[in-house]
């Protein structure tokens, strides 16, 4: 009993100021919360989405008499439906990746000049001006390709057609305008911004340590960018061309106001300079369609594959990246 | 392959701000030359006109001359980065590049000037290692990349890519003040070797390190906030630290600087 009194009397001397209990501030755990909230609502949502689509495609595949994946046919109205997608993918794909092959390259080169030339009166003006370029909107792209650039385009496609179309890419194609080469011209100058904005970033970051080690040893201009500016900058002009292709894959209305719909009995040609629809510009351009469950499903199911599609680049972009990165750590 | 530096009425400016007014001195081919200073004297940016460097700051210009033997580095015709391939520097803080291997590092100077042979580069790759103190602990792993190393090796393997192109000088901006004692000492052996080949013109703030590994001491200091660095006085080192003739190159060396 003793001994317990006098423990609680050295527990009563202890200093009672210091207060380590919880500050309790509101605030923290308020924002922590939303924080939180918005990750997990992120999450649901692109899930969610996902299961929606999945939810309306299933059905419409079971009842499909074609091969979804390889099959060109496209007639969900009818019963049994028949719908298969490898045109729409083939178009997607070729259109991005043209876009892709054509922005890129200028992408860098402008951010290179932006970061590493222009003076900066000069960098802060034309950085303005390409980043207005992604103001405008696609629909204006859209006009602007099938009547202004497309015509222009026109004799470099019959030339390209007629003296290399051994090539099956580069095989003559439809007589009009409305082809995958003027709607990849158009997507890569749609795409152009986001690639440059997010390489100059990199570039520009690029540690000035390791630009004077190049200068010092008596490393040109160019010689420097290539020693240093480019490697550091390599996996973020990965990233920036994902992000593009990210974008052009799911363009739709310019492609749909520039892209010729082939007849549906047409033979399938793998040209540039044919017409053809994407995913985006098939669903769209067949939006007033929807009208029984199987045919919305058939769409829906095509819209499934450009959403797997985006994941599995976006998927591959960042493995890139890893992998890089791991390289050089 | 060592040469001689003469600075003559040097000034140095960034825009219309003088950084560095009225340098005169001459740096012995194969002698060690320290520059100490307190920070913001402008030894540093005195180290950077003797190859161009400082032009990698826009508006940076000089007024003055400085000669290498009997060629004016700032000549009308003269190309800052040929300047840079004879007159090679090391930094303050080592910076290999980083997504290079050990063996590029060294090579890429030679790359960038034309050596393709493969027997040529990885004969200088080895001599520059050699020559870096850096041969025997990198060996058998050339084909790592260079930020695998610890801090003094990749000091050493930048003084090895600045030696692999055989300069006439090296120029070493505080080259230790990012290692430890013992990286310090081993890099500081380097200087005494290197000399016998190269003219060398390091920048300390370590004035034990000035004692240690320089022939000459330059002693900068700026009469005040926004005034220009000049350059007090310069003589041997011994006498520099013994006997200087300036009252503030006395008062700095002892530590009783204002």
């Amino acid at each position: 009993m003793a001994v317990t009194n006098e423990r609680q009397q050295l527990l009563d001397r202890r200093p009672q100021g210091l207060d380590l209990g919880p500050t309790g501030r509101g605030g923290d755990r308020l924002f922590g919360g939303l924080a939180k909230g918005s990750g997990i609502a992120v999450i649901a949502l692109v899930v969610f989405v996902g299961g929606f689509l999945l939810w309306l495609a299933v059905p419409a595949l079971r009842a499909n008499q074609a091969s979804f994946l390889f099959s060109r046919e496209w007639m969900p109205g009818i019963q049994p439906p028949r719908f298969g997608i490898v045109d729409l993918l083939w178009t997607t794909v070729l259109v991005s990746g043209f876009a892709l092959l054509l922005a890129v390259p200028v992408a860098v080169g402008v951010a290179l000049f932006l970061t590493h030339y222009a003076p900066r009166r000069v960098a802060g003006p034309v950085t303005y001006v390409v980043d207005l370029l992604a103001a405008v909107p696609s629909i204006i792209f859209g006009i602007w390709g099938i009547k202004e650039l497309a015509p222009k385009l026109a004799p470099l496609s019959s030339f390209l057609s007629g003296n290399l179309g051994g090539f099956p890419l580069l095989r003559p194609g439809i007589a009009d305008n409305g082809t995958v080469f003027v709607a990849g011209v158009v997507l890569a100058i749609m795409i152009l911004p986001i690639v440059t904005a997010f390489t100059r970033e990199v570039f520009a970051q690029a540690p000035r340590e390791h630009k004077e080690a190049a200068l010092a040893l008596g490393a040109t201009k160019w010689e420097m960018i290539r020693l240093t500016v480019l490697p550091y900058g390599r996996s973020g002009m990965v990233s920036a061309a994902m992000l593009g292709l990210g974008r052009a894959l799911g363009e739709t209305i310019a492609i749909m106001i520039i892209l010729s719909k082939p007849s549906p009995d047409s033979p399938f040609n793998p040209s540039l300079f044919a017409g053809g629809e994407t995913f985006a510009s098939k669903i769209a351009n067949n939006a007033a369609e929807f009208d029984s469950p199987t045919k919305t499903g058939a769409y829906i199911a095509a819209g499934l594959v450009l959403f797997v599609l985006t994941f599995v680049v976006n998927a591959i972009a960042r493995l890139i990246l890893q992998h890089s990165e791991r390289k050089h750590a | 392959m060592a040469k001689r530096i003469d600075v003559s009425d040097l000034d140095i400016y960034y825009g219309a701000f003088k950084a560095v007014e009225g340098v005169n001195m001459t740096v012995e081919p194969r002698s060690v030359t320290a520059f100490i200073g307190p920070s913001g004297c402008g030894k540093s940016t005195m180290l950077r006109t003797l190859n161009r460097m400082h032009e990698v700051v826009p508006g940076a210009r000089v007024e003055g001359k400085v000669l290498l033997d009997d060629q004016d580095l700032y000549g009308p015709d003269v190309d800052p980065v040929a300047v840079r391939r004879v007159v090679g520097m090391v930094f303050q803080r080592p910076n290999p590049f980083p997504t290079m291997s050990i063996y590029d590092n060294v090579a890429s100077g030679l790359k960038l000037n034309g050596v393709r042979n493969k027997a040529t580069l990885d004969a200088a790759v080895e001599r520059s290692l050699k020559g870096a103190n850096l041969w025997k602990e990198v060996q058998d792993r050339l084909n790592r990349p260079g930020g695998s190393l610890s801090g003094g090796q990749q000091q050493r393997l930048c003084i090895a890519r600045a030696i692999a192109v055989e300069p006439q000088v090296l120029l070493m901006d505080e080259p230790c003040s990012a290692l430890d004692p013992i990286s310090t000492l081993a890099i500081e052996d380097l200087v005494a070797q290197l000399k016998e080949k190269y003219t060398i013109v390091i920048v300390t703030h370590n004035m034990q390190q000035a004692a240690r590994v320089s022939d000459n001491t330059a002693f900068f200091n700026l009469a005040g906030q926004g005034k220009p660095g000049k350059l007090i006085e310069m003589d041997s080192t011994q006498r520099i630290f013994s006997n200087p003739s300036e009252k503030a190159t006395e008062a700095y060396i002892t530590g009783r600087f204002g």
